[in-house]
């Protein structure tokens, strides 16, 4: 049970952190794939969705040669970053970027260049103009952008087996530790996280759709 | 059994459902046992724990190779296997393995080294090279010492990848996985029996494959001495008394 507990803990810190981090690349990401002509836009975007195809065991295999001690996000550190939260981090960035990056996009995108070029005039700069004008409009977007980040984080497996060796209180998230009961044969156990999560995502994605539903 | 396999006339394909580890060596058997009858073999593999839960909600299999002896006993006494039918086909071994050109002496000295940080077993709650694995650094008493540094990989097969990957530098994998054909580099410890109570991989005939001509000859196929010649071939002990 106690182990039980440190899995959601370990899962409810892994998505906080990488939601906040997604949020904090996926802002400018979206902005510049929205404004850019740039022929690399169509690059980027492809990129950016490549997750939503991809298996997972694809995505964790490549994470793990990557990450381990020779690899080159790995062989930076000393000792590599594989089978660490950090490494679970870096996964789980990659792999949520596009269910946070689009919804973005879709937001960024319904704001009307007229407004920004009135702004503009009234001599508001780019930035003042992009927190002071694109953010606010853009709110449904950032909930539901922040929102999807952090329960397809906490939803998140095939990476994490990939690359997270199933340590106790460390890389151990709800999902592998259902997937350990079920192994086991400790339907108990596994049923009563397996319920928790359901009812936790459902609630979730409730939370969302009402926020959308009632600005429309 | 052999009665079986002489009233048998027609062609059928036997289903075999098998642990992860043994599946390189199933293949081969499968190829001389086509050659030798008429009968086919289908093979799904997955982990124990995985076939389990599937033979259990009704998957369409007529034998079941396990990696341990507590799951073909389970389904004997739920009454989906085939009373009597359950043997030991193979004696699983683990290998202490470490790749890296630096390492050399006893594994009991690598393993204490400082300068490792992470060391490959499979999980011992689900996999029984796993468990062989916790009891081999408990009998050598490193469990305690090690757990900070242990990786667990959810089958036998991904805690090989964690090692030959370089994600982590030594573990403790299956003989069957390291052949003898094509080498590997590295130091490896074959762990004495004595470290661990046996890995005792069972075979089961599943209560769809009761009547089915294919499962009965396979099975027997498995016990002759040929099988036998070819499993010990590939990395796996034999039970004396079959």
């Amino acid at each position: 049970m106690t182990e039980d507990i440190s899995a959601l803990w370990v899962t409810l810190r892994l998505a906080l952190v990488s939601t906040s981090i997604l949020l904090l690349l996926g802002m400018p990401l979206a902005w510049w794939l929205v404004r850019t002509g740039s022929r690399l836009r169509t690059v980027v975007e492809s990129l950016v969705a490549l997750p939503l195809v991809l298996p997972p065991t694809v995505l964790g295999f490549y994470l793990l040669i990557a990450l381990g001690p020779d690899g080159i996000i790995g062989g930076l550190t000393d000792h590599g970053l594989a089978f660490s939260f950090t490494g679970l981090v870096i996964g789980s960035v990659l792999y949520s970027l596009p269910f946070v990056v689009q919804p973005l996009q879709n937001a960024f995108s319904a704001v009307s260049p007229l407004i920004l070029e009135a702004a503009g005039t009234l001599r508001a700069s780019a930035l003042d103009r992009f927190f002071s004008i694109v953010l606010p409009l853009s709110r449904p977007g950032l909930i539901t952008a922040a929102t999807l980040g952090f329960a397809h984080t906490v939803g998140e497996f095939g990476v994490v087996l990939m690359i997270g060796g199933n340590i106790p209180g460390k890389t151990q998230v709800l999902s592998i530790a259902i997937y350990d009961h079920v192994e086991a044969l400790e339907y108990g156990r596994a049923h009563w996280l397996s319920g928790g999560l359901l009812l936790f995502s459902f609630l979730i994605l409730f939370l969302v759709y009402r926020q959308n539903g009632r600005r429309e | 059994m052999l009665l079986a396999v002489s009233v048998s006339a027609a062609a059928e394909t036997v289903h075999v459902a098998v642990a992860s580890n043994f599946t390189g060596a199933l293949r081969l058997l499968a190829q001389s046992f086509e050659k030798s009858g008429a009968h086919q073999v289908r093979i799904s593999a997955a982990s124990t724990g995985k076939l389990y839960a599937q033979i259990r909600h009704g998957a369409p299999y007529d034998l079941f190779l396990a990696a341990d002896r507590a799951r073909p006993e389970r389904l004997e006494q739920e009454g989906l296997a085939v009373a009597g039918s359950r043997f030991t086909y193979a004696l699983g071994r683990l290998v202490f393995w470490a790749p890296g050109r630096e390492f050399e002496g006893a594994a009991n000295v690598l393993l204490a080294r400082p300068d490792v940080r992470r060391i490959a077993i499979a999980n011992p709650r689900t996999a029984p090279y796993g468990l062989a694995a916790r009891q081999t650094l408990e009998a050598i008493g490193l469990w305690q010492r090690l757990q900070g540094r242990l990786v667990r990989g959810e089958n036998i097969g991904q805690t090989f990848q964690f090692i030959a990957s370089g994600a982590a530098q030594m573990g403790f994998v299956a003989l069957a996985q390291l052949p003898e054909e094509s080498p590997r580099p590295g130091y490896r410890w074959l762990v004495q029996p004595e470290f661990y109570r046996p890995i005792r991989q069972q075979a089961v005939l599943l209560r769809r494959g009761a009547d089915n001509a294919a499962a009965a000859a396979f099975l027997a196929y498995l016990r002759s001495g040929e099988a036998r010649r070819l499993i010990a071939g590939q990395g796996y002990g034999l039970e004396d008394d079959e």
